[in-house]
């Protein structure tokens, strides 16, 4: 009672000083983020030609972005705009889930199945080692690997289970999941292996003199408490990944259209209008993504 | 121990008598003459692949001047020429850019009169002539953009002035280039690179300015369609090429497509691809490597591009100066005959003559069989005695223009189609 009293007598002074001391964030967060954000809003709205852009505004960019989503084109596909998202959405998914189950197992093994300290910690180590190299020489070493004339190819055409070298190990959808997943797990571990550890074990040895299967400890028990770190762990990698466009083009033959590649093309070729109505939309997908999360775990009440 | 420690002591005086040594001739070599016009150094921006580094070290040891190179993809070039006009003093940039880059006012026209070798410059540039015979002019053709009537012009002049927009430093004629090794033919069309035969195998670039051209030579070759234009289609005509693409894509043609000078090298060093568009320095790259690769000469011809030097309107006196004795310096053969032995082609052809030995000059420029074995200006070995350059000889190569890396009219709808055709 005497600690909250003493908290709430000392409330107004706090809050002042507190403000102060939020300002250099603030400012960096409203210099580096808010106002580019303003700027990217309005140039959105702006029109351009091949070499200047012109203050002005117009939806121009919006409809051209959408132009032809009402109906599917002659190959029966939907517009490129829907497509892109529906792919870029569709990896970001499939990484998700992927790392989500690795994440949560590895974090799991840590917490719970490794017993002294110097051990996690040397483990933990171990999983960052995928950052220890750059990303782009990490990208291009998958090809040696998975390439028509690759190891993986050149082993499996030697033990004789299949005549031709497999073609879709490389420059598909499954090398651009396969090197997400390798680069963004470690994500996932982290704050999974931190909610975990602040599971107070005596619940766990609770539910097992109670009966509880494994199991049972694991969906009613661990899953529930660790719900921050795996909401967490999503917002990373949803985040990342839909904004990628480096590793979809290296790992994907620059095949894969990735909303972030279009933004990436459209500035090359100073259309930045357009650029900006795309990043506008993304950001949008994006927020109302992690929205929905959100909904699942209110995390700062969990933090 | 003990006894290994003095070796190392003595090892680390020497190097340090060798640095010391160094540093004397460098300064006794240089300092005079940067001291006596003040030390200037000029920002050339540009991309990696022209800016060498044996360029800007003879180019200080000849005239005291530093380059000082801002490296950077061809399309940020064009993007800060358009958007930061101050970071530079010199650009390097391709001539199709022009069309974005000369409405803003950003560049000055070059006095050719303050230029030595400027009547020297290929006719290919001034004329779009190679030995007398026009060449392809679809496209963004240098003699289009070559010329303004007034320094601040942001007009081109349809005739040839005194005022340049880019002194031309390199060009080169684009191909197909295919593993011969894995391929086992000839190949001599365009139209080969969308063989089914090649299914899986076959790559296109993903710079869609460029890559559209490609495109457009093999809808071309295929006889699908032959355009008046094609370095400024329509929009049917764009229609047309994507969903060519488009259908090639999904009956799984291409293996991949690439951005990256170094991606078209890793496929095709790696035999992930077997026929794909290419520039020059990559196939030269591959053979590095000592695997067999052919810059392929086709029967419907090259798909040309030309860069060069331009100057920014902030540039004034000193500076000024500098960036015309540089573009001078650059004309006059050191760096022409340093281009020509990469396998471009440099503006002033005489001038870089006289730098080369003769049968250097045989084998890159006339298309003679090698007198003895041709080396890269790094000193590898390029071509064993014997061999006879990719394309023939200069005449042949660019008199086998058809067409020109271009901006199109209609630019906007054409990176939204390509778009489309990455999408699907």
């Amino acid at each position: 009672m005497t600690t909250q009293q003493n908290t709430q007598n000392s409330v107004a002074p706090l809050r002042i000083s507190a403000g102060w001391q939020a300002t250099p964030y603030s400012m960096v967060f409203l210099l580096f983020f808010l106002i580019p954000l303003g700027l990217i809003l309005m140039v959105s709205f702006w029109e351009f030609n091949e070499y200047e852009m012109i203050p002005t505004f117009t939806w121009h960019s919006y409809i051209s972005i959408f132009e032809g989503c009402t109906q599917l084109n002659e190959y029966g596909d939907t517009c490129v705009t829907l497509k892109t998202y529906g792919s870029t959405i569709r990896i970001s998914l499939i990484v998700w889930f992927i790392t989500l189950i690795l994440g949560f197992s590895v974090a799991y093994f840590l917490a719970f199945c490794v017993r002294t300290t110097a051990m996690q910690t040397m483990l933990f180590v171990l999983c960052t080692v995928p950052f220890w190299t750059s990303n782009v020489i990490r990208m291009i070493s998958w090809i040696p690997l998975l390439g028509r004339n690759g190891l993986v190819n050149q082993s499996l055409v030697g033990m004789g289970l299949v005549d031709q070298p497999v073609e879709w190990l490389l420059f598909s959808e499954f090398s651009v999941v396969l090197a997400f997943v390798h680069l963004y797990t470690m994500f996932m571990i982290v704050p999974i292996f931190n909610s975990m550890m602040r599971i107070d074990r005596s619940l766990i040895e609770a539910a097992t003199d109670n009966g509880a299967t494994a199991w049972q400890t694991l969906w009613s028990v661990i899953i529930p408490l660790s719900r921050t770190g795996i909401i967490i762990g999503s917002i990373f990698v949803i985040t990342i990944v839909m904004g990628d466009f480096v590793t979809i083009g290296v790992m994907g033959g620059q095949q894969i259209a990735s909303v972030g590649k279009i933004i990436q093309v459209q500035t090359s070729f100073l259309q930045f209008p357009l650029a900006a109505a795309n990043a506008v939309i993304l950001l949008l997908v994006v927020l109302m993504i992690i929205w929905g999360l959100t909904r699942l775990v209110d995390i700062r009440k969990e933090l | 121990m003990k006894e290994e420690k003095p070796p190392v002591e003595s090892l680390a005086t020497d190097r340090r008598k060798v640095l010391k040594g160094t540093a004397a001739i460098l300064a006794s070599g240089i300092f005079p003459a940067i001291h006596a016009e003040e030390k200037i150094v000029l920002r050339y921006l540009g991309t990696a692949v022209n800016q060498d580094k044996k360029i800007a070290e003879k180019f200080k040891a000849d005239t005291g001047i530093e380059i000082q190179y801002v490296a950077v993809t061809t399309d940020d070039v064009t993007k800060r020429a358009v958007t930061a006009p101050n970071s530079f003093d010199l650009i390097d940039t391709e001539y199709f850019s022009l069309k974005k880059i000369v409405p803003t006012g950003n560049l000055l026209g070059i006095d050719t009169k303050r230029i030595k070798n400027a009547d020297k410059i290929t006719t290919l540039f001034t004329k779009g002539e190679v030995a007398g015979k026009k060449v392809g002019d679809q496209g963004t053709a240098p003699k289009k953009v070559m010329y303004l009537d007034k320094p601040d012009s942001k007009t081109f002049s349809a005739t040839p002035t005194q005022y340049m927009t880019l002194i031309p430093t390199v060009y080169n004629a684009d191909t197909l280039g295919i593993r011969p090794d894995l391929i086992k033919r000839p190949i001599n069309s365009w139209a080969e690179l969308l063989n089914p035969e090649f299914k899986g195998k076959a790559a296109i670039l993903n710079i869609p300015s460029i890559g559209i051209m490609d495109a457009a030579m093999v809808v071309e070759a295929k006889g699908i369609y032959k355009y008046p234009d094609k370095g400024n289609m329509t929009k049917a005509e764009i229609d047309l090429t994507i969903k060519t693409l488009i259908e090639a894509k999904k009956a799984g043609q291409f293996r991949a497509l690439w951005k990256d000078f170094n991606e078209s090298v890793n496929l095709m060093a790696s035999g992930e691809v077997v026929i794909q568009s290419m520039w020059s320095p990559a196939v030269t790259a591959v053979r590095t490597k000592g695997i067999a690769c052919t810059f392929q000469p086709l029967k419907e011809g090259y798909r040309a591009w030309a860069a060069g030097f331009g100057v920014p309107k902030s540039v004034t006196g000193k500076k000024a100066d500098g960036v015309y004795e540089f573009i001078n310096w650059f004309l006059d053969g050191w760096a022409g005959a340093y281009l020509n032995r990469q396998g471009y082609y440099s503006a002033v052809l005489d001038t870089a003559k006289a730098k080369m030995e003769a049968y250097e000059w045989a084998y890159w420029m006339e298309g003679k069989a090698a007198a003895q074995d041709i080396k890269s200006p790094n000193g590898d070995l390029l071509a064993k005695a014997g061999s006879i350059r990719d394309g023939g000889s200069y005449e042949t190569r660019m008199g086998g223009i058809a067409c020109w890396n271009a901006v199109m009219d209609e630019n906007e709808y054409m990176v939204k189609k390509w778009n489309e055709f990455v999408a699907a």
